[in-house]
């Protein structure tokens, strides 16, 4: 029997990828606290071991290269980032993970390393890493907010000069594929958003897909285009001016420190994690953790965002109104039908 | 492999003109954060001769903390570590909760205890199965030791009926990364565990809804519906895993005669306790000891198997921060906060309270300042000694100090004196089951790890109990979540708690209505530090430096699975070291050592 024969017949729908195999060399020694990394292996949409073990039709085969779930230690492990920098290994993803310390600003020594070089036995510092691997990566995926913007460990006062990657590179940053920096913030990202986008790019990268839509931040349009509010379940007590006044309620906590009607974040809306958790739709006040401006442009966290003193107050002049008109109608809707009754007689309007 | 195709590489090897081999891993991979441990191995002998562990980042939280507003805290500390930073978000609400004189309802801590024992059980689940199992797994085993792969082969486990693997070889198989059923089951286990965690507190691993004064979740019925039926199907899974994991480890200790030395050192451990009680805690420093024996994990003190002391205020006030060889300046010419605590006893100048960060980034030298860590220390009264505590990880420090205590006892879960009992009811597929821990004869590499797997089932008792707890809140109507409370202008506070791996506790000073300072010290500080100013070794140079050697492979393809093993078995946690640090190795004397290299300058 001719070998054809065994083909089935539809394998033809199967398009080979346009390239074969990729590796993610994925850096977590930023000033970051690994929780983008851990935060993957809670995604099913799609989950890390979807990617690894080629569960989703049509992307090249995957190499992982994460410290916190690779099977190698040490130079075994350091291995492919060494070729990389070398131009040994020909089609890699860097996603970096933590903010990018200045170390420009030090005589000597360093704020963060990964790895010792071993000409000089020092430590290799994260920019001398993302100067050896970024020039030949086909895309840099910033993960977090920390790698992304400064994130937490940015915030004023801190001692480190840390930034994030567009920081560092420059905001029109471009691969050697043509991409500009990929920003998946969240402070840690939200999981599937993260592994979603990594997916994106390996279709992109295959060849099944167009190039990423961005926006001015650098964050995927689908994931951050709306805000908190837009997806939160407790907008509907915002418009009629019932507002929470303590931790607990189950109304609209934009009086207690939620930033949500300004921040661009899909979390209420998608659930941190298979749907369950998120923040102010379970309780927790909107912090802005996926904005470039996270921290300190919405701390203290616990007091109510400037902005929302003079729009709460507007929407006070009529949210009671449009609550009461809606109670009216919820009452009729609370009634049923007069015809559902056991008289001895038929009212329903049927007529033989 | 799955996880990588990577070329076989081999690690650093430079042989030395005498009996040592310099074995360097760095980083250390499977683990959170960056370790390297740079090694003496004297293959003639089979031992490890010299540790030196090393890590390279500095954050500096006590800087950019200061003068913030202090409700703030929680929110920023959290982000210290990205698996344990609800550990820290919760210790600094204790902390906060003292300074501001705030006790929060009781169905708010049922469901930040509901919380914690999810993270408990997510936590040690996908670190005892997806990263230290990879180090017991059918891949590794088979690489570095494949008499034992032989024997395991032919060894039936013991508890092959509740656990369905035939024998040790099918368990171990099981643990391959990605291509193992057990490896895979457990990341989905991590999954629904973290499920339950967001139900408490919002979002993994930084969460949203922890305030001081309570909690802003809604106890509703569903929420409690959503938790209990996803422990239910961990109840019955540790039902499972625990007999797995005994007779896993069991296996080493017969396959491998004197196992029991690998990553073994005097019984040094400390606990900071876990889960209030509401009925007993009101955050108040001059009743500190009292709630503090009130926690539903003990705190404690236990030196050579005695348990020096249980009580939470001689546990703060005898915490020592001592510089060791690190990248900072000394604070002593800088203001103390705390002279006194509330309760009039003397705070040291080396209390977290008192601690100023200094930090100075410089040349790393192995005969100089080679880290970004300090090291704190315990002072034994009894004795004057500073005291290198470690937490082993956390759970085998947690249930040894609780059984000796013999304090908890809530049905589920019963202190014994000399265990600790747990007890699972019936599930869908399995009968009521009891665990009993008993304190084992070794602080060690193996026990450290069982001790994760029956803390697991302990944190699933006692969610069984907290959920009872809140929906009795909850049916009686008290759903009120939240106590308010004003920021004092001077106020000083402590939190004490135990993250995934082990203490933590939170010191905070408040100023003018801001932070004036603010210091955590979590677990891994504490296992991963240097020589301190008294010559005293931190526990990782300890455990490691006595490790003997089990793995077949010589130094050409050497992969150090015993040292691997001795590391992991502390769960080591960097994010959470923030300040890291290198540890200066014990010197052998009789043998000559390489001057060259990253060593370099290691001896003096």
């Amino acid at each position: 029997m001719a070998e054809a024969d065994n083909v089935p017949y539809g394998r033809k729908t199967q398009h080979a990828p346009a390239l074969k195999e990729v590796h993610i060399l994925w850096i977590t020694a930023g000033l970051g606290c690994d929780g983008d990394s851990v935060a993957i292996t809670a995604a099913t949409q799609p989950s890390v071991e979807d990617v690894v073990l080629g569960a989703i039709p049509g992307l090249p085969k995957v190499h992982l290269h994460n410290p916190v779930l690779a099977y190698e230690n040490g130079d075994e492990f350091l291995l492919p980032f060494h070729q990389a920098a070398r131009g040994e290994l020909d089609n890699f993803v860097l996603v970096v993970e933590g903010s990018i310390p200045n170390e420009r600003i030090n005589r000597e020594g360093y704020w963060a390393a990964f790895g010792t070089d071993p000409d000089t036995h020092d430590p290799i510092t994260i920019p001398q890493w993302l100067d050896r691997l970024a020039p030949r990566a086909l895309a840099v995926i910033g993960a977090g907010t920390c790698a992304t913007y400064g994130g937490i460990h940015a915030m004023e006062g801190n001692p480190t000069g840390c930034m994030g990657l567009a920081d560092y590179l420059g905001w029109k940053w471009k691969s050697k594929a043509g991409l500009p920096i990929v920003n998946v913030p969240g402070c840690p990202v939200q999981p599937d958003n993260f592994m979603e986008t990594l997916l994106y790019l390996l279709y992109q990268l295959a060849g099944l897909a167009p190039m990423i839509p961005l926006d001015d931040a650098l964050r995927p349009k689908w994931l951050f285009s709306r805000t908190v509010h837009d997806g939160c379940d407790r907008a509907g007590s915002y418009e009629q001016a019932i507002f929470a006044t303590e931790y607990g309620s189950p109304n609209c906590i934009v009086k207690l420190g939620c930033w949500g009607p300004v921040v661009q974040c899909n979390v209420p809306k998608r659930g941190w994690i298979a749907g369950v958790g998120g923040c102010p739709n379970v309780g927790g006040i909107c912090i802005g953790c996926t904005m470039p401006g996270f921290p300190d442009k919405f701390m203290p966290f616990m007091d109510q965002p400037p902005g929302a003193v003079l729009s709460s107050n507007l929407i006070r002049s009529y949210g009671p109104l449009i609550r009461s008109l809606r109670k009216l109608t919820n009452n009729t809707l609370n009634d049923e039908p007069k015809w559902r009754h056991n008289r001895p007689e038929l009212t329903t309007g049927y007529r033989r | 492999m799955a996880v990588t195709t990577a070329p076989e590489a081999t690690p650093s090897v430079m042989t030395s003109p005498g009996k040592l081999v310099e074995m360097n891993w760095d980083p250390i991979t499977r683990i959170v954060g960056s370790l390297g441990i740079y090694t003496k191995i004297d293959f003639a002998s089979r031992r490890v001769a010299e540790c030196y562990s090393t890590s390279s980042i500095f954050r500096g939280y006590s800087i950019f903390m200061k003068g913030k507003d202090p409700r703030d805290a929680h929110f920023i500390t959290s982000r210290i570590c990205g698996i344990c930073g609800d550990n820290h978000a919760t210790c600094s609400v204790y902390a906060q909760n003292m300074a501001y004189g705030v006790k929060p309802p009781a169905i708010a801590e049922w469901i930040v205890n509901l919380g914690e024992a999810a993270e408990y059980m997510f936590d040690h689940n996908i670190f005892q199965d997806n990263l230290v199992g990879v180090d017991f797994c059918e891949k590794m085993v088979r690489e570095t030791n494949p008499g034992v792969w032989d024997k395991a082969q032919k060894t039936a486990a013991p508890h092959a009926a509740e656990h369905g693997y035939r024998t040790i070889a099918d368990i171990m198989t099981a643990l391959n990364p990605f291509t193992g059923e057990f490896y895979r089951e457990t990341l989905m286990v991590s999954r629904y565990t973290r499920e339950m965690f967001c139900l408490m507190e919002g979002r993994h691993v930084h969460p949203s809804t922890l305030y001081p004064g309570g909690v802003g979740t809604v106890p509703t019925i569903q929420l409690f519906t959503d938790y209990i039926t996803r422990l239910m199907k961990y109840v019955e899974f540790m039902k499972k895993v625990v007999p797995l994991h005994d007779d896993l480890f069991d296996f080493f200790y017969e396959a491998l005669p004197g196992y029991e030395e690998v990553g073994r050192r005097r019984i040094l451990l400390g606990c900071w306790g876990s889960f209030q009680d509401p009925n007993v805690c009101d955050y108040n420093y001059d009743t500190m000891t009292q709630w503090g024996r009130g926690m539903f994990v003990t705190p404690g003190v236990v030196v050579d198997g005695e348990l020096v002391t249980t009580d939470l205020v001689d546990i703060n006030l005898n915490i020592r921060i001592l510089l060791g060889s690190s990248y900072y300046d000394d604070w002593d010419h800088e203001e103390s906060f705390v002279r006194a605590d509330p309760l009039g006893n003397p705070v040291d100048r080396k209390h977290p309270w008192n601690q100023t960060t200094l930090p100075r980034p410089q040349k790393r030298k192995f005969d100089g300042n080679y880290t970004w860590v300090m090291s704190p220390r315990w002072l034994d009264k009894r004795t004057g000694d500073h005291l290198a505590l470690d937490t082993g990880g956390g759970p085998i420090a947690r249930l040894w100090a609780t059984a000796l205590a013999g304090l908890v006892d809530i049905g589920y879960i019963k202190a014994t004196g000399h265990s600790v009992k747990i007890y699972l009811p019936k599930t869908a597929l399995k009968p009521e089951t009891e665990f009993e821990w008993k304190i084992p004869k070794w602080s060690n590499a193996i026990e450290r790890d069982r001790a994760r797997t029956y803390f697991q089932a302990y944190s699933a008792a006692a969610a069984l109990y907290f959920a009872e707890r809140a929906l009795a809140e909850l049916h009686a109507g008290r759903t009120r979540t939240f106590s308010d409370f004003k920021v004092p202008d001077e106020a000083i506070g402590c939190g004490f708690h135990e993250a995934v791996r082990g203490v933590l506790s939170h010191h905070l000073v408040i100023r003018g209505g801001k932070i004036a300072n603010y210091h955590p010290y979590p677990p891994t500080p504490w296992n991963a530090n240097p020589r301190d100013i008294y010559g005293t070794p931190g526990p990782y140079e300890d455990a490691v430096q006595n490790t003997p050697i089990f793995e077949e492979n010589g130094p050409d393809k050497f992969k150090g699975i015993d040292i691997m093993r001795a590391v992991r078995s502390f769960d080591p946690c960097l994010p959470c070291g923030v300040h890291m640090y290198v540890g200066n190795g014990k010197t052998i004397d009789t043998t000559h050592s390489p001057t060259f290299g990253v060593m370099q300058g290691a001896h003096k």
